[in-house]
Formats: structure tokens, C-alpha cells, sequence
């Protein structure tokens, strides 16, 4: 699934550090999540929505809609 | 932030400390069950039972602490492990069963001892933790 996460740290000028924070997760999962690599769960997604005042569609793009 | 996460990880590395200490004391709890009966006690099965009981207690001990731990890891991290756990129990099943049958069917001519099927089980989850863990770097 791909994400807006990479622009939207960009913007805010977060390192993955601080999102990883944040989220109260490790950097690894903050990371293999920006990348695509893993999937977060729906609490993980809402709570990452919460955190960008957007909602989970505006961050995450479902795969075979595009 | 940066204190809540200080604390999840420090809250970590407390449970895997706990969690290595409790699994060293069932091995040692292991190697005194089987060792203790043969050259302290002699047999004797009213000091066989009570170390059996600690070994068991201490076994059970050691599960409960991983759960916990488990379940301070964050979602990806348990991910990781689940998989490990998942892999390294279905060789071990696999490789059990094959290995046990070697005998039976005289492709080998010693018995099969369960510390082999251990240790390829330890090897299995270490593997399968590392190949995790870059899986998703």
C-alpha cells in the first residue's frame, strides 16, 4: 500500500525519529511503513491520520485503486 | 514524545533481560533435573518430583514472561517474531517427525536425540528473526 508519509514528514520537518515518537512505535516499523514495506494496522493508520489532521485515505492510497 | 518512547524502549529491554534470565534458569533447572538425579540424589523419586515440579514452574514462568514481552513489542516487531515462531515450530514439526523416522527406518543407526531437534529449532528462529528484520529495514 503507498503513503503520503515521506511528503507529510517532509513538510512538518520530521525525521523518522520523530514520527517513530509520535507514534510510539520503533523507528524500523516508522520506516518499513513510509516505504511501503508493511502495512500498518487500523488503530496504527488512525492514529497516524490523527497526527496529520487528515483523514486514513488522504495518507494512505489503496494499491488497486491506482 | 521522545520520553514516551524512551520509556517503551527501556520497558523492552526490561522484559527481554527478565526474559533471558528466566529462560537461563529453566536451562539450568533443565541440566539439574537430569543431571541432579543421576549424580546427587540417585534417583531418589521424592527429590526427582520436586525438581521436576521447579522445572515445570520455571518453564511456565519463562512462557508467561515472553507473552508479556510480546505484547510490549509494537506491531511490526511482533510481526517479526510471529513469523519466526510460526517458521521455527513448523520445521521443528517437520524435521521432528523426518528425524525420528531415520531410526525406524535404518537410514541412521544411533537414536535421535532431542537436543538436535533444539538446537536446529534455536537455529531456525535466530534465522528466521535476522531474514525478519531485514526483510523490512
Amino acid at each position: 500500500m503507498k503513503n503520503r508519509l515521506k511528503v507529510l514528514r517532509a513538510e512538518r520537518d520530521w525525521t523518522q525519529a520523530d514520527l517513530a515518537n509520535a507514534l510510539a512505535v520503533s523507528r524500523q516499523t516508522a520506516n518499513a511503513i513510509e516505504k511501503g514495506k508493511f502495512d500498518p494496522s487500523l488503530p496504527l493508520a488512525f492514529k497516524i491520520a490523527r497526527l496529520f489532521n487528515l483523514t486514513v485515505e488522504e495518507i494512505f492510497i489503496d494499491d488497486e485503486q491506482t | 514524545m521522545n520520553k514516551h518512547n524512551e520509556s517503551i524502549c527501556s520497558q523492552q529491554k526490561s522484559n527481554i533481560t527478565s526474559l533471558a534470565l528466566w529462560t537461563l534458569a529453566w536451562v539450568i533447572s533443565t541440566a539439574f533435573l537430569r543431571f541432579g538425579a543421576e549424580y546427587i540424589w540417585d534417583y531418589q523419586p521424592a527429590y526427582s518430583i520436586i525438581a521436576l515440579i521447579t522445572h515445570l514452574a520455571l518453564g511456565l514462568t519463562m512462557i508467561m514472561v515472553n507473552v508479556k514481552h510480546l505484547a510490549n513489542l509494537d506491531e511490526l516487531q511482533r510481526k517479526i517474531t510471529l513469523d519466526a515462531m510460526g517458521i521455527t515450530l513448523g520445521v521443528g514439526l517437520i524435521a521432528g517427525i523426518a528425524y525420528e523416522q531415520l531410526e525406524d527406518i535404518k537410514l541412521i543407526s544411533f537414536e535421535p536425540e532431542i537436543s538436535h531437534l533444539i538446537m536446529l529449532m534455536a537455529f531456525t528462529y535466530i534465522l528466521s528473526i535476522l531474514i525478519g528484520n531485514r526483510k523490512y529495514q
